[in-house]
């Protein structure tokens, strides 16, 4: 052993190269893969083109979320071309004796949701999924990345796949949050701060006591962004915080393989001395609660603050106009007082319990805006359960809310779940890209208390006036 | 799957100045729900290139019968957003075999070398200069060479060299592929996994 000071994500990498090639990527191995509907299909034909089964199905897992509708979930999927896609994912998952959690099975929800919640995401880990929100599970102190759905055929049949290891970025946040200040609003201005392509080539490790003092829910939000400013993914070494998380959860290790695992992932933080690539120090107290105003993430601002001048910015000042342009915005304008005509709270990025416990303390004794329309979506069934025991259903009822299925719905809108033409939507995913929640949708991203701050006024508001 | 060889390649070029260009641009989620490979060009650029009501968007540059050709020449942080890899389907299925910019997404740069298309990453000074050549005369044509890793303006000869690693490079010259690779080293990823106990 060297004495060398190493990084955790060096400590993870290393611990899972296979073979170094000489002048190309290393072959990495896999420990978890997740699969589901969209990006897996022609994987298996790929599979099956070349007569090859999946190599070690045990440790590939299916759950049906990016094509599934949010309500009705019992009746047959009325899209025949979503049916068609979730047929494919349950029988190729038969067939090579992958665990399938399709819908109505009560493990089911988004990929990046169950994960975690059922003990299979775990310190240490590479995990990958064809889906590029797959950087969430570095929460758990884990390498985890999207892919592309040739690079699911490579670990379907191989466990592994060719990677070039990326560049190493520290970003450090320090200090207290201010009151309404949530970990969505972090990752919002650490975007806006690097742009959304300031992480392209790196792998990041957040640290700081901002990130020690945050739930696991919260880190989740904060690496599932990762992708958002490029990075290939974020991770976050594992503390307490996570080992209780873990403990106890159905696929979790448990008696003697408990310990072995918890005396292994207590040697994975960055040393003191390793180096970085690059690193970046912000400051708690400088961030608000934020709100994006264009069609990328990295267009974000404080709440309070108006429309930045293209001028001003780094990047293509056309671009800049086309983006405003789409959002009918200008520069210069304030976002409080817009009017919202969607609320999305749900996605990979904002559906766990905690978010909807955020969303519920706001909407408490108060009403949705009639002019809004509210898709209030749990990332899993789990979720939906302890919306449900937790008394936070109630409260949603009794505000006129709907509590939809779980699914990844309009985040993407692949069902149903779509935003009109022309239509403003404050969302608490992860995209506010052209067209993302439906073909000319315009989707101003935010937290979960941005967004039940929307829900009842009809008006981007800012939560700190509600609370 | 195995795809094409790449070894030259000389063509006009379609050029599309816009920086971020996302996958959800390249391919909207709606087009994702094929079960096989098939089809993605037509809905390539789709909300930019047809109006709701499914006419073709007269302004954007894929209805512009002026430009053509099988290079695509993109604004900075070419690819970025979602890990789709339609998105590379489609810009293969519509023809093109390189995408040109001066900085690409990570996912959309595996997922284009794994489907075969070359992408050539080239300084913000040269990409400005592939675009004002094709500005002043469409038919301009681009040379690229894979084996010497340069992209040349044919008019005025101006080059510039790119970067790929040995073994991308190799992959693309012969038409291999990674699942090739890893298929004939099966023994020792089975005795890593043994080892490792995963």
């Amino acid at each position: 052993m060297s004495s060398q000071p190493v990084t955790l994500f060096d400590k993870v990498w290393d611990a899972h190269v296979v073979r170094k090639i000489e002048d190309g990527p290393d072959v990495f191995f896999i420990d978890r893969h997740f699969i589901h509907e969209v990006t897996s299909p022609v994987a298996f034909l790929g599979l099956e083109s070349r007569g090859i089964k999946v190599m070690f199905p045990e440790h590939t897992f299916a759950t049906a979320d990016h094509n599934t509708p949010t309500i009705n979930q019992h009746l047959p999927v009325q899209d025949p071309l979503s049916a068609n896609q979730l047929k494919a994912l349950e029988q190729n998952s038969a067939k090579h004796g992958i665990s399938h959690w399709g819908l109505g099975n009560p493990k089911n929800g988004i990929v990046h949701v169950v994960g975690p919640e059922n003990g299979i995401t775990l310190p240490g880990m590479t995990i990958v999924c064809g889906d590029s929100h797959t950087s969430t599970h570095g929460a758990f102190g884990a390498i985890a990345f999207g892919i592309g759905t040739s690079e699911v055929e490579m670990v379907l049949s191989s466990q592994c796949i060719m990677q070039p290891k990326p560049l190493k970025m520290r970003i450090n946040v320090n200090g207290t949050l201010g009151k309404a200040v949530t970990p969505k609003d972090v990752t919002l201005y650490i975007i806006s701060k690097l742009t959304t392509a300031g992480a392209t080539g790196y792998f990041v490790e957040y640290a700081g006591d901002v990130f020690e003092k945050m739930s696991m829910e919260g880190r989740m939000t904060v690496c599932n962004m990762s992708i958002e400013m490029g990075a290939r993914g974020g991770m976050i070494a594992p503390d307490e915080t996570t080992f209780s998380y873990i403990y106890g959860r159905e696929l979790a290790p448990k008696g003697t393989e408990w310990d072995k695992a918890l005396a292994y992932w207590k040697t994975l933080k960055t040393d003191e001395g390793a180096g970085f690539d690059v690193e970046y120090n912000f400051d708690a107290a400088d961030i608000e609660p934020m709100i994006t105003y264009g069609t990328n993430p990295g267009m974000g601002m404080g709440i309070s603050k108006s429309i930045p001048k293209g001028a001003d910015l780094k990047g293509g000042a056309a671009t800049y106009e086309k983006s405003l342009k789409y959002m009918g915005f200008h520069e210069e304008d304030q976002m409080i007082g817009k009017k919202v005509d969607f609320v999305f709270i749900g996605s990979c990025t904002n559906g766990r319990i905690e978010d909807f416990r955020a969303f519920a303390s706001i909407i408490k004794g108060r009403k949705k805006a009639e002019h809004v329309t509210a898709w209030v979506v749990p990332g899993s069934h789990i979720v939906e359960e302890q919306i449900k025991a937790e008394g936070i259903l109630d409260i949603l009822t009794e505000a006129g809310f709907l509590l939809r299925q779980p699914g990844c719905s309009a985040c993407l809108a692949m069902n149903d779940d779509k935003v009109p033409a022309g239509k403003y939507a404050v969302s608490t995913s992860n995209r506010n890209f052209e067209g993302r929640q439906g073909p000319g949708s315009r989707t101003l991203l935010a937290s979960p208390l941005v967004a039940a701050a929307a829900a009842v006024t009809g008006y981007v508001t800012d939560p700190r006036d509600l609370m | 799957m195995a795809y094409d060889k790449f070894n030259v390649l000389t063509s006009t070029a379609v050029p599309l100045p816009i920086e971020n260009v996302d996958t959800d641009q390249i391919i909207p989620a709606r087009f994702l729900k094929a079960t096989k490979r098939e089809g993605f060009g037509d809905n390539l650029f789709r909300d930019w290139r047809y109006n709701a009501d499914d006419t073709p968007q007269q302004e954007f540059i894929l209805n512009n019968p002026i430009y053509s050709g099988k290079i695509l020449v993109g604004g900075t942080n070419f690819g970025s957003g979602s890990s789709r890899e339609h998105a590379a389907w489609a810009i293969y299925d519509y023809g093109f075999r390189c995408v040109v910019s001066s900085f690409f997404a990570d996912i959309f740069k595996n997922n284009a070398i794994n489907m075969g298309i070359l992408p050539v990453q080239v300084s913000p000074v040269f990409l400005e200069k592939i675009f004002s050549a094709i500005e002043v005369d469409p038919m301009t044509e681009l040379g690229v060479s894979l084996p010497e890793q340069t992209i040349t303006i044919l008019a005025s000869g101006e080059k510039e060299s790119f970067d790929i690693n040995g073994y991308k490079k190799n992959n693309l010259l012969n038409g291999f592929d990674d699942i090739d690779y890893l298929q004939a080293m099966r023994s020792d990823i089975v005795s890593f996994a043994t080892a490792k106990a995963i």
